[in-house]
């Protein structure tokens, strides 16, 4: 396939979008960038081994290194840079007016959003601790998940 | 050459590239910056903090080196580490001295619990072969969801008497002697397990090898012999 005709073959997925849906997926993405950073701190926290991460706070500590801290063995800190990452991608690939990406995107988000209300439940009633950087994570799904709600799906 | 509609269709993949190689990038950068950061410990802090009455020891109290461990015992490097220091333990035989201090991470599930079975089993003078045996051991308990009944069958087969291991485990007096390692700990810079001094000095995490320590120890004998 020549250069031109792939090009092509690219141009008819993709739709024309308004530039204020635009702004709104541009907006997505750049805001998963700030929890794939917190996601990331955390992964590499986890697995250096390093639990002091909170600057000494025990709620930190006691969330971070709790058993709901890992999902079969998993960092679920590693799920979540994963995560976001997957909604950083759906949210470029939409801004460009790649068709599927916005469904991408929803579903990503909406499992995040139902993950993070688990993740807070554990911490107010489980754990009775909370973790700065999970409050963090949490603000971010909930502002990605208000963007998503409030885009329209078709320009 | 490519149309601008063409390069459009190319950008997408190129920004998430780029994102996807910085936070690969920086992770590593990150990952490595705390693996291999190295412990600095003042002279004043380590003269400061010499105090070894409570420490667990193992070896001749006279011998000229001594060699600190800070260890946890869910932690898979210090696993690693725990047999090739016994090696090193026996070689060395009067002339080093090896001290344990408690310093698990919440993030290992079981490492406090761990820590005060063999605080509890040092209470009935076993700890040394509580300690053998949780690092033997650790490939099994670390993965059980319940690790008090494994912990109490360990303190079974050191002959322990068994009512006053799980009161002891329980007790204070455990709690206190751990957060006293702990913050020891941490008044010396630890952050990460296994951190080993020799003489007070620690040793850089790219040591933490045989060889390595044998030469660090080697180096700190010719160093007795010469002051």
């Amino acid at each position: 396939m020549s250069f031109k005709s792939k090009s092509r073959a690219r141009e008819s997925t993709a739709i024309v979008l308004r530039r204020g849906t635009i702004i709104v997926y541009a907006l997505a993405a750049l805001i998963s960038l700030a929890g794939l950073a917190d996601a990331t701190y955390l992964t590499v926290q986890n697995l250096a081994g390093e639990t002091a991460v909170c600057g000494g706070s025990p709620d930190c500590f006691r969330v971070l290194g709790s058993v709901y801290s890992k999902i079969a063995g998993f960092p679920v800190a590693a799920i979540g840079t994963v995560a976001y990452f997957a909604v950083f991608t759906f949210a470029t690939f939409a801004a460009f007016g790649y068709q599927r990406a916005p469904t991408f995107l929803a579903v990503t988000v909406f499992m995040m959003f139902v993950a993070t209300l688990w993740f807070l439940y554990v911490q107010a009633f489980l754990l009775h601790a909370f973790c700065r950087y999970c409050l963090f994570s949490a603000a971010i799904t909930f502002f990605l998940t208000g963007l998503i709600v409030a885009t329209p799906r078709r320009a | 050459m490519p149309s601008s509609k063409a390069i459009k269709s190319f950008l997408p993949f190129v920004i998430i590239g780029v994102v996807a190689a910085l936070t690969i990038t920086i992770a590593a950068i990150l990952y490595h910056a705390k693996r291999m950061a190295a412990v600095t410990v003042s002279k004043e802090r380590t003269v400061a903090s010499q105090a070894t009455d409570s420490a667990h020891m193992r070896g001749s109290a006279d011998a000229p080196v001594t060699l600190e461990e800070f260890g946890d015992f869910q932690c898979p490097p210090c696993g690693r580490l725990a047999g090739p220091l016994q090696e090193i333990e026996k070689d060395y035989g009067t002339r080093l001295r090896v001290i344990f201090r408690n310093f698990p991470f919440a993030i290992h599930e079981h490492a406090r619990e761990a820590a005060y079975a063999a605080e509890a089993a040092g209470l009935q003078g076993h700890f040394w072969e509580m300690h053998d045996l949780l690092y033997r051991e650790q490939a099994n308990w670390s993965k059980t969801k319940d690790v008090q009944p494994l912990f109490a069958s360990y303190a079974g087969i050191l002959g322990l008497n068994l009512d006053r291991f799980k009161k002891d485990m329980d007790s204070e007096k455990v709690r206190e002697k751990i957060e006293s390692d702990q913050k020891r700990g941490e008044a010396l810079g630890v952050k990460n397990t296994p951190t080993i001094f020799i003489n007070n000095q620690s040793v850089p995490p790219t040591s933490l090898n045989p060889t390595a320590l044998r030469a660090a120890i080697d180096a700190a004998l010719r160093e007795k012999k010469g002051s």
